[in-house]
């Protein structure tokens, strides 16, 4: 019985293609890493994560309803409220002069809506998560006309556009929201925050509050709504984030 | 007399070798999210042990600043880490080595007194298959931590339209603590993992690379 140099030599045969295989997949995985680390960027991430990014989008928009709905609070559940961005919130702004203006992707003229025209609308309260994308959470009791409410009444012929684009009056803070998050029945163009106007801060004097978005999407200070069929720029997606940042 | 034994079907090495840059890959970009709240420490009131995480951590990691690319890189590799989590739980499911690796009825018995005799308490180990009950408990331990991290990241992904998964794991704080603590639970177990494997020795390491195991006279040491 001369059995055992056979069996060590195909052992270490074995051990040899074995660790030289995982050599070679290790060395795929790093190059497929620093592949992906080197690719042009698109709004400052590298192309093929925003691909992906995008792909996450499709599926959440394919599942995305009405009907899904962030969670909704009692009056003792709201939390002490934070304050975050400034951006667009300059103080060369005088309030008493803002209008709200509306236009879309036909030649047809801006509308302007004033303050009071947006009160005229059914008042909603809601008491809602506001989700930074920091990865902290508030609880506010917001009130406001749905977004929803608004298209119908002074932008009815935009209501099948693919895109909502947001901007403050300097146009420094601007968001890109899809149709169907904008026109969410918990998405509202809000005036008040927890039982008071809202304050300068938090984006008198009306404000996006779409509790299906990150914090980052509701914009404060709203100067101009665009109804269109092109995405529309979003200042955070032009810096690396996800443009869509749907919850 | 020396021979040659099949320990490790191929399918697990490579899926255990690949589950290990990709759960690298999302701790690290986890913590690049974290850093923008890093709200949890360990502590009693107003007494703070520990800070989750202190700056000369992230400065010597490299963390600070990098939100949004942590978040491209955490939703990228989140496919990949999925994709690689349920195809090694459907290999175990299909090629019955799920037997080698569930706990069974002796195993929290043989965990325990393996447990003592590698602490030096109880001169002999119980006799095992191919893993010993503490680590049946720990290899599916992990998986029901993968699983647990696939849901909880879901719930702080999607808390509007997953709002029911959100509500059933205590709400978006408590989802993101749940979440946090996996990933801790993930480099405890990484720890452990490595010092045991280091302990059991070269044969232990091949054969998850080669898949066999050198047996000589008498019996293989399993790690």
């Amino acid at each position: 019985m001369n059995s055992l140099p056979n069996t060590e030599r195909e052992a270490a045969l074995r051990t040899r293609r074995a660790f030289l295989t995982m050599g070679v997949g290790a060395a795929v995985g790093y190059g497929g890493w620093s592949w992906l680390r080197s690719r042009p960027e698109e709004g400052d991430v590298e192309w093929p994560l925003r691909r992906v990014l995008r792909g996450n989008e499709t599926i959440a928009e394919a599942y995305f309803k009405d009907s899904h709905r962030s969670p909704e609070f009692g009056p003792s559940q709201v939390t002490a409220p934070r304050q975050n961005g400034e951006i667009g919130l300059g103080a060369d702004f005088e309030p008493d002069r803002w209008v709200l203006s509306v236009h879309g992707f036909d030649s047809t003229p801006t509308v302007q809506v004033t303050m009071a025209r947006i009160r005229e609308l059914p008042r909603v309260e809601q008491i809602t998560q506001l989700n930074c994308i920091e990865g902290w959470t508030t609880v506010v009791r917001w009130a406001g006309a749905r977004f929803a409410d608004f298209t119908a009444k002074y932008a009815p012929r935009f209501h099948d556009a693919r895109y909502v684009g947001m901007q403050t009056p300097d146009r420094a803070y601007f968001v890109g929201l899809d149709s169907a998050s904008a026109l969410h029945p918990q998405t509202l163009l809000c005036y008040e925050m927890n039982g008071a106007d809202l304050t300068s801060e938090h984006g008198a004097p009306l404000r996006l509050v779409i509790p299906v978005k990150y914090g980052v999407k509701n914009i404060k200070r709203i100067g101009t709504i665009i109804y269109t069929n092109e995405r529309p720029e979003d200042y955070w997606a032009n810096q690396g984030y996800d443009w869509y940042a749907g919850l | 007399m020396t021979r040659i034994e099949e320990k490790h079907p191929l399918a697990i090495r490579w899926l255990h070798w690949v589950s290990f840059p990709l759960l690298s890959l999302m701790i690290w970009s986890g913590l690049l999210i974290y850093w923008a709240n890093d709200v949890y420490r360990v502590g009693l009131d107003g007494i703070t042990l520990f800070h989750f995480f202190p700056d000369w951590f992230y400065n010597g990691l490299g963390i600070p600043q990098r939100l949004a690319e942590g978040m491209a890189l955490h939703f990228f590799f989140m496919w990949l880490f999925v994709a690689n989590g349920v195809a090694y739980v459907l290999y175990l499911a299909l090629s019955g080595e799920w037997r080698k690796v569930l706990p069974d009825r002796h195993s929290f018995r043989d965990a325990a007194l393996v447990t003592l005799h590698e602490l030096h308490l109880r001169k002999e180990a119980p006799p095992q298959g191919l893993y010993n009950g503490a680590q049946r408990i720990a290899y599916t331990g992990v998986i029901v931590m993968a699983t647990g991290s696939a849901i909880t990241g879901l719930a702080i992904y999607k808390p509007a339209q997953l709002s029911w998964l959100t509500g059933l794991l205590g709400g978006y704080p408590m989802a993101r603590w749940e979440h946090f603590w996996l990933m801790a639970g993930f480099v405890g177990f990484f720890v452990v993992h490595i010092a045991q494997v280091i302990r059991a020795g070269w044969d232990n390491f091949r054969s998850m690379v080669a898949g066999y195991s050198l047996v000589r006279g008498g019996e293989a040491r399993h790690e």
